[in-house]
């Protein structure tokens, strides 16, 4: 009975906001929609097969990718390595700290701005410092250029997310039992040693679970990118988000946007169970064993 | 009550307001004699003198009450989106604004908005020409009571200090002008392409230049792109982006939000020139720290000339904003929208430098002598063909909207964009 009552408001929550969205997206995907009138002209899977075969949409399913594989890349060595330089103990510890959490914790949109202002083609500081020094920025711009401009997002990405993994890392690096340290330098091991052989190997159960929440957050990327480009230049930025705004929102192309939001719900859905079998799995069976 | 269920009694009253929350404005229409109106003047004098309207109109006919409610336009066409897609006559405004061309055609087809041709006629013929961009198979459904054309506005004192002593008239001539203000150190051009409409309005202007106005309105009818005159029009874009007049970093500048979109860097002279509507005056005016834009610098000309182009050389592209009646919406609100386009409210809303009004006798009231001049050219236009992507609808717009910056990005030819928006057009069919 107790059960009964504390999960039904949150069941009652996530049918009214997770179930019923789906079961909409799903419905509106089968048809030719534009926004308003019933749903009368039905066109089967049309729109799937639209939405795979459309160039800007499969490009923005590489920018996710490289997104999701060039945040672990890294955030991972960068991560571990500031985490295990905030583990020692040194002056100016928490100040640190706090200067690699800060853009984490500011909210991803003012973020983005921050950067955009900084990013000002001609304007804005990181060209004028590019100039500075003798460098001729890009003619477009940083973000104004197609070959530069995932990358700079991806950079940006790094910057605002990387405070989160040394975070996981430090705590992961908490729960490393001392005495394992202490045993080690009894056996003569220097410090680095300690660290290569004891330190990181115990914190792999923290870094798979950063690596999916990294991975997921990288799949459905949006707000930054948004407020960065467009999705621009040229859909060089194009994520499966901005893609689903652009045919939904602003093109009033609902059963095309429907049909990309349930490939981005499959696609994520199939490497979040992925990565739960092929690689969390290790962790709970630990666990159990 | 114990916590456990005083916990619970808090969440079921949180999921309540969360349910009911949605369905927040819903006192819409309904009532018989009350007409919803929404409107994008959320600023004064424009929102003001809109309420002034209504009470006037409140006064007139006893009975009647207008509920006014004024939006920041991104906000308004949201609401309205949502509304329409409720499909539920409560939430739907009986009096709101209509961009024109597809997505009016999408609404009529939907069964949303009221036929006004024949309880209109009168307003209808006052408009003349311009009505059309609102008309679906013949029928008239939405009053244009602000049409506006699209050029360069320049700044003269960069210009005189490039050399330039003429507005160009030609395409020759715009090149010519172009390099004289790069050789005076000056860029010429600022084109917010961040926001892929400032950049589509060249290839929308290229076209007028080079179709026959036979040739434009069919295609908007047909969805027929076939015509060479439109590939042209593409290789006359790739042509001007090839002269590289536009300022550094065009592709991720914005249109006009702050000192660094394109209308900021024409208002802080930091180029000469931008290819805008008759808002730009108004937006510099927001932009600049003394609210007056570039005051008597400010210049307009019309898109130059390309020679060989099949368009009427006093063709112009433009577009504007018509009231329309939603279905269902109580009668009084016909006769309401025919009020907003009597020569005593157009009067006031053309001396509030609201807009370019339609009703001819409401023209001679703009005080403000750039619009004052625009409207001359406006009137003395044989047509004004409405943007490309508001005809076409937003489904082929966007698609020949993002083509058309692919070109801005060195990566596209006229056959794309044709192409682009061929592909888009035929889904459509």
């Amino acid at each position: 009975m107790e059960i009964l009552v504390f999960v039904t408001p949150a069941l009652a929550l996530i049918a009214l906001f997770v179930a019923w969205p789906i079961v909409t997206a799903v419905r509106f995907s089968v048809y030719d929609w534009k926004g308003f009138g019933d749903l009368t002209d039905f066109v089967g899977l049309e729109n799937y097969v639209e939405v795979l075969g459309d160039e800007v949409f499969r490009s923005a399913v590489g920018h996710n990718m490289m997104i999701v594989v060039g945040s672990i890349l890294l955030q991972l060595p960068l991560g571990v390595a500031i985490a295990l330089l905030l583990n020692r103990r040194m002056r100016g510890q928490g100040l640190l700290r706090t200067i690699i959490f800060v853009p984490y914790v500011l909210a991803e949109v003012i973020a983005a701005v921050v950067w955009l202002q900084l990013l000002q083609p001609q304007y804005g500081f990181i060209d004028a410092f590019t100039a500075q020094i003798g460098l001729t920025p890009p003619e477009q711009g940083w973000l104004g250029t197609p070959e530069y401009a995932l990358w700079i997002v991806l950079l940006v990405l790094t910057w605002k997310y990387l405070g989160l993994a040394v975070l996981l890392f430090l705590a992961g690096m908490q729960g490393v039992s001392e005495e394992l340290h202490e045993a080690a330098q009894l056996d003569g091991a220097s410090w680095w040693q300690t660290q290569w052989r004891i330190t990181i190997p115990l914190l792999g159960p923290t870094m798979r679970t950063w690596a999916f929440l990294s991975m997921i957050g990288s799949i459905q990327c949006f707000d930054m990118i948004w407020v960065l480009t467009q999705g621009g230049p040229a859909d060089a930025t194009a994520t499966m988000a901005t893609y689903l705004i652009d045919e939904g929102t602003k093109r009033h192309n609902y059963g095309i946007a429907g049909a990309a939001s349930v490939i981005l719900f499959v696609i994520a859905f199939a490497m979040a169970l992925a990565y739960q079998v092929l690689i969390l799995r290790r962790d709970t069976k630990e666990d159990t064993v | 009550m114990s916590r456990k269920t005083q916990a619970l009694a808090a969440l079921c009253a949180g999921l309540m307001i969360a349910a009911t929350g949605c369905g927040g404005s819903g006192d819409s229409g309904g009532d018989d004699n009350t007409i919803t109106w929404w409107h994008n003047s959320n600023n004064d004098p424009g929102k003001g003198y809109y309420e002034q309207v209504a009470k006037d109109f409140e006064k007139a006919n006893p009975g009647v009450k207008v509920k006014v409610e004024a939006f920041a336009h991104e906000d308004m066409l949201t609401k309205l989106d949502a509304a329409f897609q409720s499909g539920d006559p409560e939430q739907i405004p009986d009096v709101y604004m209509e961009r024109g061309g597809g997505e009016l055609a999408d609404h009529v087809e939907a069964g949303l908005t009221k036929d006004l041709s024949e309880d209109a006629a009168d307003e209808i013929d006052m408009i003349g020409g311009s009505v059309a961009g609102w008309q679906v198979e013949d029928k008239t459904y939405a009053l244009p009571f602000s049409i506006g054309v699209v050029g360069f506005w320049y700044n003269k004192e960069l210009f005189a200090k490039a050399g330039i002593t003429a507005a160009p008239t030609t395409l020759e001539d715009f090149y010519d002008a172009v390099d004289k203000l790069k050789a005076a150190k000056i860029q010429p051009v600022s084109v917010g392409a961040k926001d892929a409409w400032p950049a589509a309005h060249y290839y929308y202007w290229t076209a007028v230049r080079e179709c026959s106005e036979d040739v434009l309105t069919s295609a908007v009818k047909s969805l027929d792109f076939s015509d060479p005159c439109f590939e042209k029009a593409g290789d006359d874009l790739v042509d001007i982006v090839a002269h590289k007049p536009f300022n550094n970093g065009f592709l991720s500048t914005g249109a006009q939000e702050g000192p660094t979109s394109a209308s900021g860097l024409l208002a802080t002279g930091k180029v000469a020139m931008e290819l805008a509507g008759h808002w730009e005056p108004g937006v510099m005016q927001g932009i600049t720290e003394d609210k007056k834009g570039l005051g008597d610098k400010t210049g307009w000309f019309a898109f130059p000339q390309i020679e060989g182009g099949q368009g009427d050389p006093g063709a112009q592209m433009g577009g504007g904003d018509a009231w329309a009646v939603s279905e269902g919406a109580p009668d009084a609100s016909v006769d309401f929208v025919k009020y907003l386009l009597s020569t005593d409210v157009q009067t006031g809303f053309a001396e509030n430098g609201m807009g370019l009004p339609t009703n001819p006798d409401a023209t001679g009231a703009l005080t403000d002598p750039a619009l004052a001049d625009l409207i001359k050219v406006r009137d003395s236009a044989p047509y004004v063909q409405l943007y490309f992507d508001t005809a076409f609808g937003q489904a082929v717009g966007g698609a020949m909207n993002d083509a058309i910056v692919n070109v801005f990005a060195g990566k596209g030819t006229g056959t794309d964009i044709v192409t682009a928006t061929q592909e888009a057009a035929d889904k459509e069919k």
